[in-house]
């Protein structure tokens, strides 16, 4: 067996996949603290301020790494769900399940940080932007799988129901982007991008790729630790959960 | 002929049991015209307020309305044993979904993009985005169907699905409404509608393509939880 | 053809080893062993939740199983069971009967949807089950034993090999339990086989062979 196959299939298992998350866990969430440290520190006070827009373009530091995030989760999220109904790997449940509140998350970031950056650039939190009316869109697909997850009482099945829309959803994400692109130039023109064509001075460009490096780690750090707690919660009864759990804790948590 | 049978069968079967409820049937509309109701008199009623908006008014209502019966296009077929009976039976699961789906697009579908010269008369809209605007609806409402089923097919076995289902439908509505609104909106400013027409049939078509597996590979999700 | 009924004869129609239906991926009950032949009654016994209606339901790929080998008609069908779905029949504890269209109606419907092994006139088939006169009653306003005739008329027109019928004696009276033993003779005697489920003493006096479903721990 190839070896990348064989290590795929030994992480599917829930004992493995469990010791896997918890060695490098603290790695990933650490790495992706110091790197947002360095890449805040470089937009925020060594970047300099934009000819046109001055100090407030330094948002684009966590508003652009975020709205990648938020594409790039959905994407991942649409491929564990694809591989949980194939092949019916409960782990791959588990990660399309923890997928969708983190990429939830960015999207509200993005959201968030666009409207602050609208209001100094445009004079108001919220126009209709072909870029930020997708990501509310994609807010809300968000929004559909998780609420269609929990509304089922068994997991597994709330997690193939929502794996199900979120193939749907990955499908009509580039048909949604592209109709609202379209309807944005039919109603209104092009507005100013937050990122100009001219090309961008490399002082700029680094802190923005280191940033885009460190939301990628949190990513994997908080999709380890969701599925990891997932993974305890959903295996409880199981031998290898009761070896894992020590006593104390056992007698501590759920009796 | 008899290859299509069980499909057939159901087709008419799913228009006999809507006319045996006649009344049913008139609902959708009753609503849309309560919500044309609601927006005259929210806008003044004056044609001259209401005639710039009144299609984009009529897409959007005729959208609502054909969500409202969603809710009940799977759940008397999952009380009553009907589904379980098509998973454990012979007949391909998608075909079904396809006659399931032809159903409720000549109920609702049609029966609204029908209705439509009822409310484009309420809302003045000009009379020569009339045409246009019935056959944009008549495409939009097929691929709405198409979303619909899945949607529905998803939540048919949860006890309540209401907000669920319009958290699910409304986003992926969203490039319906925007070629569909798009296409009267050239007629409007004097342009071809052609693009946005072909744009809104393009998605409809792809809709019919991938919605009926997906709602049959839907269906199949919880059928160990009878109820 | 002749080859072809060799063939059946030394492949039970339905032959399943170690069969047991999964809950949260624990058996319900103790694995079972099953070698249904041609023209034999099997009867699943068991207490309430012991699992009856679930392997029915399991068999046709409603519920999740496991099981060491599943064969129906000598086809391995322990991972794809559509060629089960398209030989046998199945009624469950719900009839599949819609209240707003009459007996007529839904037989013509429950015909046309299933396999193609069904088919008869719906007339004879009322007359058949003791509904003559109620073809074109909405089935709203029948009896309880009454639906429960209606669709048990699938089984009159019924070609399918295997039958599975989950408490096919329930609501009936008498005379509609007399009905049902009348079928399944028939179809018996055709060579067909049927698995049924129940919880008391049948009351039917047809020779079976009864598997008793015995919860797992």
């Amino acid at each position: 067996m190839n070896p990348v196959w064989r290590w795929f299939h030994q992480l599917g298992s829930p004992p493995y996949f469990y010791r896997f998350a918890t060695r490098w866990m603290p790695w990933f969430g650490l790495s992706a603290l110091v790197l947002s440290v360095i890449g805040l520190y470089l937009g925020m006070a060594k970047a300099p301020a934009d000819y046109l827009q001055g100090d407030s373009f330094r948002i684009i530091y966590i508003h652009v790494p975020a709205a990648w995030m938020s594409m790039f989760i959905y994407v991942a999220m649409a491929v564990n769900g694809a591989i949980a109904l194939i092949w019916r790997i409960k782990l791959s449940e588990l990660l399309f399940l923890a997928c969708a509140p983190i990429g939830a998350m960015f999207t509200a970031v993005t959201l968030i940080t666009g409207m602050l950056w609208g209001k100094p650039t445009w004079g108001a939190y919220w126009v209709w932007d072909a870029r930020l009316t997708s990501e509310l869109v994609l807010l809300f697909l968000y929004f559909g799988v998780i609420g269609l997850a929990s509304a089922y009482d068994d997991v597994r099945q709330g997690a193939r129901a929502a794996a199900v829309l979120g193939l749907v959803g990955v499908v009509n994400v580039p048909i949604i982007h592209f109709s609202v692109k379209w309807w944005n130039t039919l109603h209104q023109g092009e507005t100013i991008r937050i990122m100009g064509k001219s090309s961008i001075d490399s002082s700029m460009l680094w802190p923005l790729l280191i940033m885009a490096l460190a939301t990628k780690l949190y990513f994997v750090f908080a999709l380890l630790l969701r599925a990891r707690g997932m993974l305890l919660e959903q295996e409880r009864n199981k031998q290898w959960v009761r070896e894992v759990l020590s006593p104390p804790q056992i007698a501590g948590g759920r009796s | 002929m008899s290859a299509l049978r069980p499909y057939h069968a159901l087709l008419a079967r799913d228009l006999r049991l809507a006319f045996r409820r006649r009344a049913d049937l008139l609902l959708p509309l009753g609503f849309a015209v309560l919500v044309v109701l609601l927006f005259g008199i929210a806008l003044g009623g004056t044609p001259e307020r209401l005639a710039p908006v009144s299609a984009p008014v009529i897409w959007v209502t005729v959208l609502l309305a054909g969500f409202l019966s969603l809710d009940g296009l799977f759940r008397p077929d999952v009380d009553d044993g009907t589904l379980d009976q098509w998973l454990a039976g012979p007949t391909s699961i998608v075909g079904l979904m396809y006659a399931k789906a032809l159903a409720h697009w000549l109920l609702y579908g049609v029966g609204l993009t029908l209705s439509t010269p009822l409310l484009a008369m309420l809302l003045n809209l000009p009379a020569e985005l009339l045409p246009v605007m019935l056959i944009a609806l008549g495409i939009g409402t097929l691929g709405a169907t198409q979303i619909g089923i899945v949607a529905a097919a998803l939540t048919a076995r949860l006890r309540r699905s209401g907000i669920l289902l319009a958290l699910i439908v409304m986003p992926l509505y969203l490039p319906l409404l925007i070629f569909g609104s798009g296409a009267v909106d050239a007629v409007r400013l004097g342009e071809s509608p052609k693009a946005a027409l072909l744009l809104l049939a393009a998605q409809t078509v792809l809709l019919l393509t991938l919605a009926p597996p997906a709602a049959a590979a839907a269906l199949r999700i919880g059928s160990d939880n009878p109820p | 053809m002749s080859t072809n009924a060799a063939n059946t004869d030394v492949q039970p129609l339905l032959h399943a080893r170690q069969l047991t239906c999964l809950r949260d991926e624990e058996p319900l009950f103790v694995p079972i062993d099953i070698d249904l032949p041609d023209g034999h009654l099997l009867v699943l016994e068991g207490r309430n939740g012991a699992g009856k209606t679930t392997l029915l339901r399991a068999l046709l790929g409603l519920h999740p199983l496991s099981a060491d080998e599943l064969r129906f008609q000598g086809v391995d069908v322990l991972r794809e069971r559509h060629p089960l779905c398209a030989g046998a029949l199945w009624l469950g504890h719900l009839l599949a009967l819609k209240g707003d269209l009459t007996v007529r109606e839904n037989l013509h419907y429950s015909l046309a949807i299933g396999s193609d092994a069904e088919a008869g006139d719906v007339d004879t088939l009322c007359v058949d089950l003791g509904l003559a006169g109620y073809e074109d009653t909405p089935t709203r306003a029948l009896s309880a034993g009454q639906r429960k005739r209606a669709a048990l008329a699938r089984l009159a027109a019924s070609r399918s090999a295997l039958w599975l019928l989950d408490e096919p004696f329930a609501n009936l009276d008498a005379q509609g339990m007399q009905v049902v033993e009348r079928l399944l003779a028939t179809h018996l005697a055709r060579g067909g086989s049927a698995m049924l489920t129940s919880h008391g003493v049948l009351p039917i006096t047809l020779p079976a062979t009864t598997v008793r479903l015995e919860h797992a721990r």
